[in-house]
Formats: structure tokens, sequence, C-alpha cells
């Protein structure tokens, strides 16, 4: 144990010594966060609206201002002509626009059904489709006062009343933050275990450590201790601001949090130290660590496309990406509060994945020692 | 007094490649054993083998009493190596490197104080603990190598090619660090290029192709040209002397040194002044023919050559 000692020791000094490393470690977390946590916003407020409001009553005036109030919606034109919407859509004024019909509030108040136009910039199929959701929620909501206000009216019998739990902002930066947190995680972890054992490889010290009287466990304890200690340290801190930033809640335990943390940057670091026994230069490994941990946390692990909707090899494959668990415990304890019991089947398949590459590893370095 | 290391009929392939094909020898307590050979004669694999770091793959070899192929990690405490390359950490400094190096081999307190100051002392680093070792000249940085991979004082020294790259000055100075080693009473297993370093060796084993070419001390080395006498022939063109010298019957073969020729003789009856008539009869006028005792490089081409022929 003095030995591996000796070896973090060491490993701490370089990694203080060696600038790209340390940009590795501190620099990349904070400037994806950054990155990420502003840029990747799925959320779409102040659409850019102009309306035709072709009936002039209290009602069509009230059905405009329920869409300014909603808060999605900016009014930033009234336009009395088809074609002057044409000119505003053509010059990127508007993104969407409303057209009330003349005899809005005739029909309203008699009981007979209305359409309302509304016209959306369909050049951004999300953007518009997001877009779409919110004005048939305003309307839906308008057009629920009227048959109250006009009995005798058909009204539906069941009516859909969406509550959205643990994120009722449906804000999509509490959705992005914890699988920004795996990739992360994945990234110095990977990336930097790999690069350390291969550099010693490379230059050399790795035979000279070799003879020394220092047995294969020590020198990895060793040599991951630091690598542990930093990525723990920088997972803490991207939650940290993420709280500050984001208003990311914490709505869980912070022991099963970090727990979770330290199984998932443990399987992460078995993972680099693995791609260190079979490649033989940095840039190999680099680029072995991207293919194999990069990718896969941020296209299959649910960070960004749901699992659910990926065709049916490929959420088989999801079975073997680690951050696939870890986003599922981290969103449990993060947003829902999970407890213990909640997580416990991510944090075990956490555990299982770190088991096995640790071993392949420890197979590995066995061989290519002995 | 039984011999530091043993090794008996030693072999290790890769796949059909013979890296070391059926070596045998012994090296004496303090004695300074000197491995030479052309890049690829196996004295790499041999060394490694010895170190542990390689498993043989028939054959046995036995270091400081230890049996390498049994026991690997035993031989790792009673032996120190350093290789070409100088294996430091170049971004931590003299000091941070000491310090790891006897954190690996266990060194504590008094005993590693006494050995840090050894090193430094050794390696002339007094007062440059805080210096990055890659600030370090070669010879300094080669001399810290040396003092970190013997922090453990073990009775047994593997150096590999560890004057690759560094100033003839320099490489004095080492060697004057290696005979103190031997003097003290540690083994010294070196392996070389440089042929005037061979003559610091107490022996000397010559590899070729994976085999030992030969063994021995310098002068039991240089008997393989008993009765075979050598001539230095200095002419304006070494070339063209060359030429006639292998067309003279009593010339066995030549070989170039420098701006001379060297001229192997097939009998000790060849004169001088026999050799200038003949490089006479085909129009090349020697400045000067002398007989000269075979040299290190002379024994060695002579090995070589004879092996692969």
């Amino acid at each position: 144990m003095r030995k591996a000692l000796a070896v973090g020791r060491k490993e701490f000094r370089q990694i203080r010594r060696d600038r790209r490393t340390l940009m590795i470690l501190l620099f990349i977390p904070v400037f994806f966060l950054l990155l990420y946590g502003y840029a990747l916003n799925f959320d779409i407020k102040h659409v850019k609206l102009a309306v035709e409001d072709r009936d002039l009553s209290p009602e069509s005036r009230r059905l405009v201002s329920a869409f300014v109030n909603s808060g999605y919606f900016d009014q930033v034109a009234s336009v009395t002509t088809e074609q002057e919407i044409v000119d505003l859509m053509d010059r990127d004024g508007i993104r969407a626009a409303l057209i009330v019909p003349r005899g809005l509030s005739r029909d309203v108040r008699r009981g007979v059904p209305v359409s309302v136009e509304i016209i959306i910039n369909g050049e951004n199929a999300n953007t518009a489709t997001t877009v779409m959701g919110y004005a048939s929620t305003v309307i839906t909501t308008e057009s629920a006062r009227y048959q109250m206000a006009a009995p005798g009216a058909p009204a539906p019998f069941v009516q859909l009343e969406p509550r959205v739990w643990y994120n009722p902002d449906l804000r999509s930066s509490l959705f992005l933050v914890p699988g920004l947190l795996a990739y992360i995680g994945m990234i110095t972890a990977v990336v930097s275990t790999a690069l350390a054992v291969v550099r010693e490889k490379e230059r050399g010290t790795m035979e000279q450590v070799r003879m020394a009287p220092i047995g294969t466990l020590p020198f990895i304890v060793g040599k991951s201790l630091p690598y542990f200690v930093v990525s723990m340290t920088a997972a803490v801190g991207v939650v940290l601001a993420s709280m500050v930033l984001f208003d990311l809640p914490v709505r869980g335990s912070w022991w099963l949090l970090l727990l979770a943390m330290a199984l998932y940057l443990f399987g992460a670091l078995a993972m680099g130290l693995f791609i260190s026994t079979v490649a033989q230069s940095q840039q190999v490994a680099f680029q072995i660590a991207l293919l194999s941990s990069f990718l896969p946390t941020m296209m299959l692990s649910g960070f960004i496309f749901p699992i659910a909707s990926m065709p049916t090899v490929l959420q088989f494959v999801t079975y073997v990406v680690p951050a696939r668990y870890f986003l599922v415990a981290l969103r449990g304890v993060l947003l829902k509060g999970s407890g213990f019991l909640a997580v416990a089947d991510s944090l075990a398949a956490l555990a299982l994945f770190a088991a096995i590459v640790t071993s392949l590893a420890a197979i590995r370095l066995r061989r290519e020692w002995a | 007094m039984t011999p530091a290391i043993t090794v008996s009929r030693l072999t290790r392939r890769f796949g059909d490649f013979i890296a070391v094909d059926d070596v045998s020898f012994d090296v004496r307590q303090g004695e300074i054993f000197g491995f030479l050979g052309a890049n690829g004669a196996g004295k790499s694999t041999t060394i490694r083998m010895l170190c542990g770091l390689l498993r043989p793959t028939s054959g046995t070899a036995t270091v400081g009493g230890v049996d390498v192929a049994r026991d690997p990690e035993a031989v790792k405490l009673r032996i120190g190596y350093m290789s070409q390359k100088f294996s430091l950490y170049e971004a931590l400094t003299v000091e941070q490197n000491i310090r790891f190096f006897g954190g690996v081999y266990g060194l504590e307190g008094e005993r590693f104080a006494t050995r840090r100051a050894f090193a430094l002392e050794m390696a002339g680093l007094v007062g440059r603990e805080k210096t990055p070792t890659r600030d370090l000249a070669g010879g300094w940085r080669q001399r810290l190598a040396l003092g970190c991979a013997i922090l453990h004082e073990p009775p047994i020294v593997f150096l590999d090619e560890p004057t690759g790259g560094v100033d003839p000055v320099s490489r004095r100075q080492f060697w004057r660090l290696i005979d103190h080693l031997s003097q003290q009473g540690t083994t010294v297993l070196v392996t070389t290029h440089y042929l005037d370093e061979a003559e610091h060796c107490h022996r000397i084993a010559v590899m070729n192709a994976g085999k030992l070419a030969a063994l021995g001390t310098t002068h039991e080395l240089k008997q393989v040209f008993a009765g075979r006498p050598i001539m230095e022939v200095q002419a304006p063109s070494a070339v063209a002397a060359m030429r006639a010298l292998e067309l003279l019957p009593e010339v066995e073969k030549t070989s170039l040194f420098g701006t001379a020729v060297h001229a192997v003789l097939r009998s000790r009856d060849t004169t001088a002044a026999s050799v200038v008539a003949g490089l006479r009869a085909s129009g090349v006028t020697a400045t000067s023919v002398v007989p000269v005792e075979p040299s290190l490089e002379d024994v060695f081409l002579d090995l070589v050559e004879r092996a692969s022929a």
C-alpha cells in the first residue's frame, strides 16, 4: 500500500505539472457545462408572433392576450393582410402568425365551433412542433372557457389536464445536466487514465517501474487514485455549478449521489486502464477512448436521444453503456429525490460494469507484464 | 564463491524467430561483464529475461541465487536496472524522481535519507534538487538514472546501453562510477555499442544472431588472431589499397579503419616488406605498413563475419 501511495503521489505531481492533462481535467468540464448548459437548450420562448385580427371584438382581443400572457409568444406585429404575413415570415421577422376569423365573438356566444388559424414557420421542424404545442395549449384553455360561458354547448366530458412532475417548467437544462455529468465524468476519467498509462509506455518509464519490486495491483491503484480524486472533484464541481447556474435541485441524498458518481467513475477509470493495455501510443489511446466512451455516452445513454425511441438493435447496445444506468440513477436522485431502493438496480449495474472492466483490464495487464 | 548470475541453455522464441538461442555463461560476483553485439543480436532480450520481465522459452537462469522463471519478483529485489532511455519522469524534479523510486523500492526514514544523499552526490546534483529532470543535460540525467536504479543497493546491476547519446566526457565519468561500483562488490552486466567501452569490462560476451559467439577477457578474445597477424596499411587511396590487398594470396581479409586498412594475414611469416612489394606490383604505393595489435573492433568484426559465414 505504501508503494501504491508512492505511485499516487508521483502521479499527482505529474498532473500538476502537465498542462495538457490539467486542461483535460479542469477546463473541459467547465467548458462543456457552459456550452451545453446554455447552448443545448431545447426550450423555446419569446416566439415572435404576428396577429391578424379580423374580428376586433373583446373576445378576439382576449384570445390574443391569452397567447401573449402565456409567456411563450411575443406579439411583434399587427397585420391586416395575408401578404404582410408572408413578408414578415420571409424576412424572418416572425415565427408564427395568428389569424382570428371574422365572426369569432358571434359564433362563440352562440356556441358554434370556430376555427382559428395559426401559421408556423416550419424551417426548423423541432421548433415548429414545440410552437404548435404551445399554441394548441393556449387554444384549448381558451375554448374551455367559452364552453363554460355558453351552456348547452357540446362540452367534452373528459378533459386532459397535464401536470408535469419533477420538472414542472419543462426546463430542458434540468434534463441535460445529469447527461452532462455523465459525459464529463467519462471524458476526464477515461482519457486521463488511458493517456497517463500509455505515456509511461511511450517514455519508457513503464519498463523502469516494472523492473522494480512493485506488483500490478499497487501500481494500478496508485496510478488511478489521483484521477479518481480529480474526476470526483470535477463531478461535484459540476453539480454545484449547475445548482447555481441552472437551479438544479438535489432532491435526494448527497450520499447516494456520491455513491452513484463513485461507481460510475470507477468503471470509467477501469475503462481507461483497459484501453491503455490495448493502445501503444497516446494518439491511438485517445481515439479508442473517443470511440468507446464519448460517443456511446453522448448517443446511446439517453442523454440526448431517448432510449425507448431507438431501433431495437441499438436499444440492446445501450445495455453495455454505463452512462445509461448512471443517468437513471442521477435523474432519480437529483430530480425525483429517489431513495436507495429506487436506484439500487442502476447502482448494481454500474458496480457490475466496473467489476467486469476492471477484471478485463487486470487480465490484459497481467499478460502484458508477464 | 557462487556466481552472481548463472545462465544455462537460455532460449527465447518470438513465434518463429529465435531471439536468444541456447546461451550459457556465468557472471562472477563483483565482475563487470560486457555484452557486445549488433542491434537485434539478442542482448536486450537476454537482459529482460534475467530481470524477470520476460519468460525464457527454455533453459534456466539464476540471478543472485534466484531462478528468474520461478520467482521473478524476488529477482527484482536483488537487481537494479537502467536502460538507454534514462527512464526518469521528465516533468518531475530531481528530488521527486528520487522520492518516487525510493517509494517504489520501499525505502524509508534513515535509509532513504542516506541513499538520497548518495544518489545526489553520485549524480553531481547536490543543490539542484528542485530542477525538473527535463532541464538536465544528458550526462547528469544518465547519472541520476543510475542513482535511482541503485537506490536500494542491489548486489547486481543491469545496464542496457547506458551511455547512448551522451558526450565522451560524461561517458568517461559514467564508467568511473561503474568501476567504483564493481570495486565495492556490485556485479555489473552492461551492454554497449562502443567498443572502447568494452575495454573497461573484465570479461566480454559477444552475441550474434541470438547465439553467444565468444566469451572471455579482451586478452583472450584477441587470441582469435594468434597466428594471424594484422598489418595496418596507409596509402593515398585506402580503397585502392584495399582492392590490391585482397588480391594478394597471403592476405586473408581486409577491413577499413578510418583512413587506414587492416589486412589480416594468413601466416606469421609474411613481413611488412613483402606486403609493400605485393602492393607495388599492383601499382599501389603504400606510405606505411606496420604490424599492429588486434583491437576489439578487429575481434568483433572477425567474430561476426565468421559466425555469419
